[in-house]
């Protein structure tokens, strides 16, 4: 497999990122999560951008423009109400912006045992599934057959 | 210079594979040419924390979207329904759910009894024994005694049902509906050399285990250590033939992007609906100008899909969610056609058992379900490990404008012109998939969800590649005969979900393969005659 490198985002442009991350996933102090733009997430989501960089860097674009300047210049109201809006619609740079902090925010093990999971992958411990009751079963062999002859 | 050999299969997934290993005890020489490599599982997504976030990049299931240099590109724009694959040794088995039912009976026969399409020129009874050495081979999972099927033994027990199948149990029991849980391609016992499954739930793209049945684990050890060879990282371009109408061999790229002549005494392609009529497109020559064996113009129409109609919802308790392997019952309540209804033929049920983290925060967030900002962690929490749904998976019957081309621009990394779909859904499909959702949103309210959303169809939903060069016994109906073979050139065959007449509304996996062996117990037996 070989492996693309791609150009990492600018500093103005990464500091537009952390304020979208802190308004689009606050901190909870009642659930025990930090927000998007602590510095381990952002650090995550800036490492593995790969081939979304190009529709990262479009939706700071986009961010911008409604911001009428660097979205960093905002402040916390002013960043929330355009990013929320932002972060809703359906164009491809948004939906991007949004699955990428998304991607990072729920593999970190903060939030990860905060939903009682455990931070790892699913190999090579795997899960537990409980059989169920085969009883439920009971009705439905005792139907006539559902399936028709063929000619 | 490459040897000549008595048998050249393109492509090592699910059908190749069949074929390769049932032809080797023929004992002669057979070479399978794969355009991907051969699969490592410790570079599985699931030995990793970003699991989840490898399905929009390496493993994405759209090879437009994955982009290895062993894809290549489709054009799909004029589709509503996107098409999905893998390419390595082991094709989409790779990637697919291991979800594993046959098609019924009355598949074969839809002019017949529902007067529509056509009949197969085989039948569920001819395919009987070839499904169950399909069974053995691949290791399939299910329990007896489902009476939507004839009676049928699966070689392991089901996989459990989990909290998410009893649910949807008591659902259906509640309304009086079939269901069953579903044969599977999933060890739940040591196999044939293969792990048991321990729920790694994230099983469509490849299972580090090792227990879902990609041929690259199941068919492949067999047929090599039969004295099959398999050459990776080959793309075949296009197969030549001589004054007789007979193929020769293929022309392909090897790694270097070198061009190489493999000379063959027979050529069988395994290439996928879409791959299959691509290549046989663009083996146009002055003989066969508008492509290699298309002398009925049917190479690349008829494509068929089945169109997916999703449902969901969520629930108070947590599920399984990513928890098991995907999908674990099927309903087959409303499979055959009902003429109360306002549609023909029928569709089946797949019932899901949910997300994982990421992935439930994405699809959410995408649909306006998962808020950003302050709302955003307290709905969470109401929506992860608490969605279960099902799909109505479609039959599509097969329509001529439904094909694939070659598109005039796209070409892929070896400069081949890449397959163009123009596609749509027929009315008896829309009205098929509106019936699917109305009886799914019962489904859920029996089981207590609420809080539904629909996605029909399925956008990145194009795993089923079928019809594009169907079989039959009239030259001017079909492209291959009863048993596979070009009715234009005699030593082609063709053994992949092209040949399909009709789609069924299941997974086809097992009726690819079933196929697959059928036809090459065909040709074991016409050896003498072969290409008279």
């Amino acid at each position: 497999m070989q492996t693309q490198s791609f150009p990492s985002l600018s500093e103005a442009e990464t500091a537009d990122l952390r304020a979208v991350a802190g308004v689009a996933i606050p901190a909870d102090v009642g659930f025990g999560v930090p927000a998007a733009d602590d510095p381990t997430i952002l650090a995550d989501i800036l490492a593995t951008l790969g081939r979304d960089t190009g529709d990262v860097r479009a939706a700071l674009a986009e961010l911008s423009v409604l911001a009428k300047g660097p979205f960093a210049n905002l402040d916390n109201d002013q960043r929330d109400e355009i990013a929320t809006a932002y972060l809703a619609g359906s164009g491809v740079p948004a939906r991007t912006l949004g699955r990428v902090m998304l991607q990072a925010y729920y593999r970190d093990d903060r939030v990860v045992r905060s939903l009682g999971l455990e931070p790892r992958p699913p190999f090579p411990k795997g899960h537990t599934l409980e059989q169920g009751d085969w009883s439920l079963l009971d009705p439905v062999r005792a139907r006539p057959k559902l399936w028709r002859d063929a000619p | 210079m490459n040897e000549k050999v008595d048998v050249l299969i393109v492509g090592s997934g699910a059908s190749g594979a069949a074929v390769a290993w049932s032809l080797a005890d023929t004992k002669m020489r057979i070479l399978c040419l794969e355009q991907g490599e051969w699969m490592k599982q410790s570079d599985y997504p699931s030995n990793r924390r970003d699991w989840e976030a490898r399905t929009y990049d390496d493993f994405a299931i759209s090879p437009n979207r994955r982009a290895r240099p062993t894809d290549y590109p489709i054009n799909d724009d004029n589709s509503p329904i996107k098409v999905v694959n893998f390419n390595g040794v082991g094709g989409s088995t790779i990637m697919y759910t291991g979800h594993y039912p046959r098609l019924h009976p009355s598949d074969f026969r839809v002019r017949s009894l529902d007067g529509v399409a056509d009949d197969w020129p085989v039948d569920y009874a001819m395919l009987e024994p070839f499904f169950a050495e399909n069974d053995r081979m691949t290791g399939v999972s299910g329990l007896a005694g489902d009476p939507s099927y004839p009676p049928k033994q699966s070689p392991m027990p089901p996989l459990p049902l989990g909290k998410s199948g009893a649910r949807f149990g008591r659902a259906m029991n509640t309304l009086g509906w079939h269901w069953w849980p579903s044969d599977t391609a999933m060890a739940t016992t040591e196999y044939d050399g293969r792990a048991p499954c321990i729920n790694l739930g994230h099983c469509t793209p490849a299972c580090t285990q090792g227990a879902k049945a990609s041929t690259d684990i199941t068919y492949w050890p067999h047929a090599i250590r039969a004295g099959v060879e398999l050459r990776t990282r080959c793309r075949v371009r296009e197969i030549v033939t001589d004054d007789n109408d007979m193929a020769t061999g293929v022309i392909y790229y090897d790694a270097d992007g070198v061009e190489q002549f493999q000379a063959a005494e027979m050529v069988i392609m395994a290439c996928n609906g879409v791959g299959t009529p691509r290549l046989l497109l663009n083996s146009a020559s002055a003989r066969f100008p508008d492509g290699l064996a298309n002398s009925s113009g049917l190479v690349g129409r008829n494509l068929m899909f089945h169109p997916y109609a999703q449902v969901f919802g969520y629930v108070e308790e947590p599920l399984d969610s990513n928890q098991g392997p995907p999908l674990c019952l099927w309903s087959k309540e409303f499979y055959e056609t009902d003429s109360s209804r306002d549609f023909v033929r029928g569709y089946s049920f797949q019932f899901g058992r949910g997300l994982g983290p990421v992935t439930e925060a994405i699809f959410s967030a995408a649909d306006g379900r998962l808020p950003w900002g302050k709302n955003h962690h307290a709905v969470y929490r109401k929506l992860v490990g608490r969605r279960i749904g099902m799909s109505a998976i479609c039959e599509d019957l097969p329509e001529a404008h439904n094909r694939v081309t070659l598109d005039p621009v796209l070409k892929d990394g070896n400069g081949i012109p890449a397959p163009r779909i123009d596609y749509t859904l027929s009315e008896n499909s829309l009205r098929m998939m509106d019936h699917g959702i109305a009886r799914a949103k019962e489904i859920l309210a029996a089981a207590g969800a609420t809080n539904v959303g629909v996605q029909s169809p399925i956008l990145n939903g194009g795993w089923h590649l079928l019809g594009t060069a169907r079989m039959g016994t009239d030259p001017e109906r079909s492209v291959v005969n009863e048993w596979g073979r070009s009715h234009d050139v005699k030593n082609l065959f063709i053994v992949d979900g092209s040949i399909w007449v009709t789609a069924g509304g299941v997974n086809p996996t097992s009726t690819i393969q079933a196929l697959a062996l059928y036809i090459a117990d065909q040709i074991k037996q016409r050896l003498g005659t072969l290409f008279d």
